[in-house]
């Protein structure tokens, strides 16, 4: 049959099977089971109306348990079997199969530079243009043209991001935009202000930033005014910590890489095969789409701040710097942390960008690349499972923290 | 609030200029794909597309007319004819500026000078115009001989890639069969999934029964798993229960991965509708059949359009359900992000090919986001797990 007809009938049989199986069944409840005439009608109203609520769920929650939640399970058994011994009990070989091996630890690395990277880098751009574009009349305009990438294929974003990064031989014309503009440089002073300095004082600030940050979690431990918190926090705190130290650490390297790499100038650059920095040009693929997100959220926060706030601060001299870091961020941080989380999980699953680009060549490797990679090329379904079960515990933090928020907001 | 506290006329260009180049900065990437797809693949490769409104000056290599079209004058061959409207010029709305006859010297003499042949026997005469003459003391090849012709061509735009993209194109480079299979992919399954969800929000949102709260939890809770945990497992079932890879996998795929946030969504929706509607109704003997299809559906319609433009795009723009659900051995059922991802391999350098079949993949859901903006956004501010 052809594949179009094939879909209309579809939308019929699945839209007209659907209304239909919600009619019918109600009828038949009403009407047959638990008729409500005859002796027993007020008793029969009662049981129809109990039995009700799970006719109207019954067909999502089939599909929910079937292709959400029994998966979870039944993941989490296939990476504990192995497919070439006819699915055996093997414990946790294929974990420690996976832990041996550096492409692994190559994407969980890369992953842990994504996390951070990409939603700082959306959130800071996403509040930046919700609030440029807040009191200035062709705002809906503008935020309509940065939210535009929302709704481009992360495929398509590799296309034209890859034209971006384009490379032709040293004698040719340049057509990617990032050659062209780096031939630019010739090793000059302005050479030396954009490539060495510039990129060195936000090194810099990023450093001090998640030191910081670093010191406000290590805080309550050293000093004896502050509790560090139950035991779930102390363990929050202690992960944060680590990570900062890792930050850090990497920071201060790059900062000595800066300095000490002699830049190739006047040679065309094959952006994406430079390891490390390769990273980055991906994240910039996903940074570019999730922004849009991220301001349209964070505007709409920005706006529900009451105005009285302002205008008490206005009044008490404060400038617009310090209306926006000390009065409006400190009121929205709900929201920030919402999108901040909300791209964390767009950037677990991240797997289109990296499959388009680099296909995780050149250490560019992330989870959800690696399990595709395991899966269907290695057709290792074990490891692959393993390594699906690495990315569920990444995102059960956010899980829980979700679920937790959701019952306290309904209570 | 501007006045309030005295003038700041400075900081209001900043923020103007600024809005403007962050606005210039996200819209130059796609502008980028947009420009490529209307131009040559000569254009292409000789300039980068911001250069595209300009005229470009780009080198081809043409050849004289053969034997067929030489003429005996005064003991010499003499061809003569038109270099930029024989077959391969670069037209006649360009301008040569220099040409060269071998491929070491490709623009060894200017145009009006007398390129002599290093066997000397052979000269080359080409004027403002483009008309040429060829002299020669031997009988000219059957081929003609090779001209290196420099020429500025006017900034031109051309509909040929999207003729070859859409229609005219053979195997991977005709992409009407994956336009056409990306929307049988997504009409069902942006469809279905709203029907079944919606029942489901107005059970959650409207009925009382036992579990209800923990039903919502688990909702938020498989909000956010993520699909990779899946692929096995329902690759494996549906491979088991005779679906195996096609169209109905993956419409069961898309609608399932789709239910939580459409319950989710509906239900928030739903839960903020009047309560006195819902039981007035009640109170006039309406089943909640009837409620359901008679009020809330109606009312919920700015939610339901929300949900569909998520899922829509979502669907749309999918690759990993398609290539784990649908796309088989044959690649009769390629979608259009597959079939980009196999360009990318294949031909990696053919940037028109490659920015037009990207630009055709991507201006629907272009067109969905500006003519729907407004409840995408609504979506988004009630989707996000607050």
């Amino acid at each position: 049959m052809n594949p179009a007809l094939l879909g209309l009938v579809t939308i019929i049989v699945g839209v007209g099977g659907c209304l239909g199986y919600f009619y019918f069944s109600n009828l038949i409840l009403d009407k047959f089971i638990f008729p409500a005439k005859g002796p027993n009608a007020g008793v029969n109203i009662n049981r129809a109306n109990q039995v009700r609520p799970w006719l109207f769920l019954f067909p999502a929650i089939f599909a929910l348990g079937l292709y959400l939640a029994y998966p979870v399970f039944e993941t989490l058994r296939l990476s504990m079997t192995d497919r070439t011994q006819n699915d055996a009990f093997v414990g946790l070989a294929n974990y420690q199969q996976m832990f041996g091996e550096s492409k692994f630890w190559e994407a969980m690395r890369n992953n842990m530079l994504w996390l951070i990277v990409v939603p700082a880098a959306s959130t800071a751009f996403g509040l930046l243009v919700a609030q440029l574009t807040d009191r200035i009349s062709w705002g809906a305009a503008a935020k309509s043209l940065i939210f535009m990438p929302m709704a481009i294929s992360f495929v398509g974003a590799s296309v034209i991001f890859k034209l971006i990064y384009d490379t032709r031989p040293e004698d040719q014309n340049q057509i990617g935009v990032l050659n062209a503009i780096w031939l630019q440089f010739e090793g000059g002073a302005g050479s030396v202000i954009f490539l060495k300095v510039l990129p060195l004082i936000m090194v810099l600030a990023f450093g001090v930033i998640v030191a910081y940050v670093g010191y406000l979690l290590i805080k309550p431990f050293i000093t004896a005014d502050e509790k560090p918190g139950g035991l779930g926090i102390i363990a929050v705190r202690i992960i944060g910590i680590a990570v900062a130290a890792w930050l850090v650490i990497t920071s201060i390297g790059s900062l000595f890489g800066i300095v000490a790499t002699d830049l190739p100038y006047g040679e065309p650059q094959t952006w994406l095969t430079i390891p490390f920095y390769n990273n980055f040009f991906l994240m910039v693929v996903l940074i570019w789409i999730q922004t849009g997100f991220a301001m349209v959220i964070l505007s709409a926060a920005l706006r529900g701040i009451p105005e009285e706030t302002i205008e008490a601060a206005v009044i008490d001299g404060a400038n617009p710097f310090q209306i926006f870091f000390k009065i409006k961020v400190p009121q929205i941080m709900p929201t920030i942390v919402v999108v901040w989380t909300t791209i964390t999980l767009t950037v677990l699953k991240v797997f289109d960008i990296v499959f388009a680009m680099t296909n995780g060549q050149w250490e560019t490797q992330v989870l959800a690349n690696y399990m595709f990679d395991k899966l269907f090329r290695a057709n290792d379904w074990g490891v692959g499972s393993a390594s699906a079960i690495i990315i569920m515990l990444l995102v059960s933090p956010i899980l829980v923290w979700n679920v937790y928020n959701a019952r306290k907001e309904m209570r | 609030m501007d006045n309030i506290a005295g003038s700041k006329s400075g900081l209001t260009w900043a923020v103007h200029i600024s809005v403007a180049f962050l606005v210039a900065l996200w819209l130059f990437p796609t502008l980028g794909l947009l420009v490529s797809s209307f131009r040559t693949t000569d254009q292409i490769s000789s300039s980068g597309w911001w250069k595209a409104m300009f005229p470009t000056e780009q080198t081809i290599q043409l050849r004289t007319g053969g034997t067929a079209e030489a003429v005996q004058q005064d003991g010499l061959y003499v061809v003569e004819g038109n270099l930029l409207t024989d077959e391969g010029g670069p037209g006649m709305g360009s301008k040569p500026v220099a040409f060269g006859v071998s491929s070491r010297e490709i623009g060894a003499y200017e145009i009006g000078e007398t390129a002599v042949y290093s066997d000397g026997d052979e000269t080359l005469t080409i004027a403002e115009d483009g008309a040429y003459r060829y002299t020669s003391v031997e009988e000219p090849g059957r081929r003609g001989q090779r001209v290196f012709l420099t020429a500025v061509t006017p900034a031109q735009a051309t509909l040929d890639n999207y003729k070859t993209i859409l229609f005219s194109g053979s195997g991977q480079d005709n992409m009407a069969k994956a336009f056409f299979n990306t929307l049988t992919v997504t009409v069902p399954a942006t469809i279905i999934p709203i029907v079944i969800a919606a029942f489901a929000a107005y059970a959650l949102a409207w009925m009382d029964f036992p579990g209800r709260a923990l039903l919502i939890a688990l909702v938020v809770a498989l909000l956010v798993v993520p699909l990779q945990l899946a692929l096995i497992p329902l690759l494996r079932l549906h491979l088991g229960i005779g679906i195996g890879k096609g169209y109905l996998g993956v419409w069961l795929a898309h609608t399932a991965f789709g239910l939580p946030l459409a319950i989710y969504l509906l239900r928030n929706y739903m839960v903020g509708l009047p309560r006195d509607i819902i039981e007035n109704a009640k109170v006039d003997g309406a089943t909640d059949f009837q409620i359901f299809t008679k009020i809330i559906l109606p009312l919920s319609f700015p939610a339901l359009a929300s949900f569909a433009i998520f899922q829509f795009l979502w669907t749309w723009n999918d690759l990993l359900v398609a290539k784990v659900f649908l796309i088989d051995a044959t690649g009769s059922t390629t979608v259009m992000t597959n079939q980009i991802v196999e360009l990318l391999g294949t031909r990696g350098g053919n940037w028109e090919i490659l920015a037009t079949a990207a630009f055709v993949s991507i201006s629907v859901p272009l067109v969905v986001f500006f003519a729907m903006q407004r409840y995408l956004v609504r979506g988004l501010l009630a989707g996000s797990v607050k």
